[in-house]
């Protein structure tokens, strides 16, 4: 019962992950006993399962995420948003007014607009389903400042670090409140544009060093060098 | 060129070009070229140069070709105006349909198109300059272009083409031995798996001539495969290489 790769080894589709006794985990599917690869990442193996870390995937709805999505249609009980998925979420218009929904009283545009911004939760999504988004927690709503920035929505995990620590160290370093959309959006805000730049410039470098050992440490100091940069520029 | 020749290989066993009989025309593939798209590839094989992007999972639009199981694979195969001698007019033509529906149906097998119910993946091919087997090319990057996308996949697909000409059995035909030689046969195969999903014959071929055709093409394709798996390594594998150089 082998296993065909070494730890964190780069693996094409369709490539032999295990023979025999093995699970097949994320991104990878398992046929006659075998294991392979079905996108393109890094393999682990934990504990019989085989994994595979994707350096390019999309998001994919699951109840209960954060994400943060733009309004793309008023409709006539809600908005349909686009939340960088498959599938367009909808956000009903009762789930946004505190008070029941009446067409005849309520105008859905001056509430939310078409590109607007919005910070929600998954409530709901099966196949046959299109997601439902709510806003009803604290936390969740229409976007009103800072700064949004893409990545891709598997590198997610890597932005927030063991037990939250490498955005715990962006957040304490820069001063800035930082929003994590699982869809791969992520909303900076900070007191300062240039303090919502760093933070930005810091998640920037996650991205392209996501599948590195010590990364923590080496942003840390990133983020302490931009600073004292940036002192200097400032004082001249 | 547009004068047939009387002999497409020599007393020495060379074909026009100067291959060998089971020799491949060169090969360059590339992976990620188009920022727009969501995976894109590019393959220049031998005088073919062939673009190939792919758009989704995303929303069905027209929504009612959308399928309540499943993810529907769309093809769009094209020649670009300049791609041959004679300009070709740009509207699609009936071969042009053809072979869009031949390359899809040679890709969905590879694809897991039940993941992901009611939504759609667009796969364009532009075909810039054509030199005979751009079907068989066009196939190799369309399915880079998908993983590329990060869509789930069984197995890259890769094909090539054998064929007859001047009664020998020959890999990976172009233009003119396509034009005047006796048969061509198009392979699209998953190496992975060991799975034919694309299979065709134009010409007259004796039944031991086609096993031998579709032998070699295979052997073909899998030599193809490997410069394919680079390809895509070679992309993701840049960042991993900035890396350890900072380290």
């Amino acid at each position: 019962m082998p296993t065909f790769f070494e730890n964190k080894q780069l693996v094409t589709p369709g490539e032999l992950l295990a023979e025999g006794d093995y699970l097949a985990g994320t991104n990878t599917y398992a046929e006659d006993n075998k294991i392979y690869a079905s996108r393109i990442g890094l393999a682990d193996c934990d504990n019989k399962r085989v994994n595979v870390v994707a350096l390019k995937a999309f998001y994919y709805p699951k109840i209960g995420d954060v994400v943060i999505g733009t309004v793309i249609e008023v409709g006539f009980n809600g908005w349909t948003v686009d939340i960088k998925s498959p599938y367009t979420a909808l956000l009903r218009a009762s789930d946004v007014l505190s008070r029941p929904f009446k067409p005849q009283n309520d105008e859905l545009s001056q509430v939310l607009n078409g590109g607007d911004l919005i910070v929600a939760k998954i409530a709901s999504y099966d196949r046959a389903h299109d997601p439902q988004l709510t806003v009803g927690e604290p936390g969740l709503g229409k976007i009103t400042r800072g700064q949004i920035m893409k990545v891709t929505p598997s590198k997610i995990p890597r932005v927030i670090g063991r037990k939250g620590s490498m955005i715990s160290t962006i957040k304490q370093e820069t001063g800035c409140q930082i929003i994590l959309g699982l869809n791969g959006v992520i909303l900076v805000t900070g007191k300062t544009l240039e303090d919502e730049d760093l933070a930005m410039a810091a998640i920037k470098k996650i991205e392209e060093e996501s599948h590195t050992s010590g990364l923590t440490d080496r942003i840390t100091k990133f983020l302490k060098e931009e600073k004292a940069k940036r002192e200097e520029n400032k004082n001249e | 060129m547009n004068e047939k020749p009387e002999k497409l290989i020599d007393k020495k066993g060379c074909r026009l070009d100067g291959r060998k009989a089971d020799e491949l025309r060169p090969i360059k593939i590339e992976v990620g070229i188009l920022s727009n798209a969501d995976g894109s590839a590019y393959i220049e094989h031998g005088k073919n140069k062939i673009l190939a992007a792919a758009f989704g999972p995303r929303e069905m639009h027209p929504k009612h070709l959308s399928l309540p199981d499943r993810m529907v694979l769309r093809c769009r195969y094209h020649m670009a105006p300049f791609s041959v001698q004679e300009r070709k007019s740009p509207a699609p033509s009936r071969r042009e349909i053809e072979l869009s529906k031949v390359i899809r149906e040679s890709l969905e097998p590879s694809v897991f198109v039940e993941y992901y119910p009611r939504t759609g993946v667009d796969v364009f091919i532009e075909v810039l300059q054509a030199d005979g087997g751009t079907r068989c090319a066009a196939i190799t990057a369309a399915s880079l272009a998908l993983a590329d996308a990060g869509i789930p996949m069984r197995d890259l697909v890769v094909a090539c083409a054998a064929g007859k000409v001047d009664d020998t059995v020959v890999l990976d035909l172009f233009d003119t031995e396509d034009k005047v030689g006796t048969a061509d046969v198009p392979v699209a195969f998953m190496p992975n798996l060991n799975a034919v999903t694309l299979l065709q014959m134009d010409g007259n071929l004796a039944p031991e001539e086609f096993e031998k055709a579709l032998n070699m093409a295979i052997e073909g394709c899998r030599k193809i495969y490997e410069m394919q798996k680079e390809a895509l390594k070679t992309k993701y594998m840049l960042v991993k290489q900035e890396e350890e150089v900072e380290e």
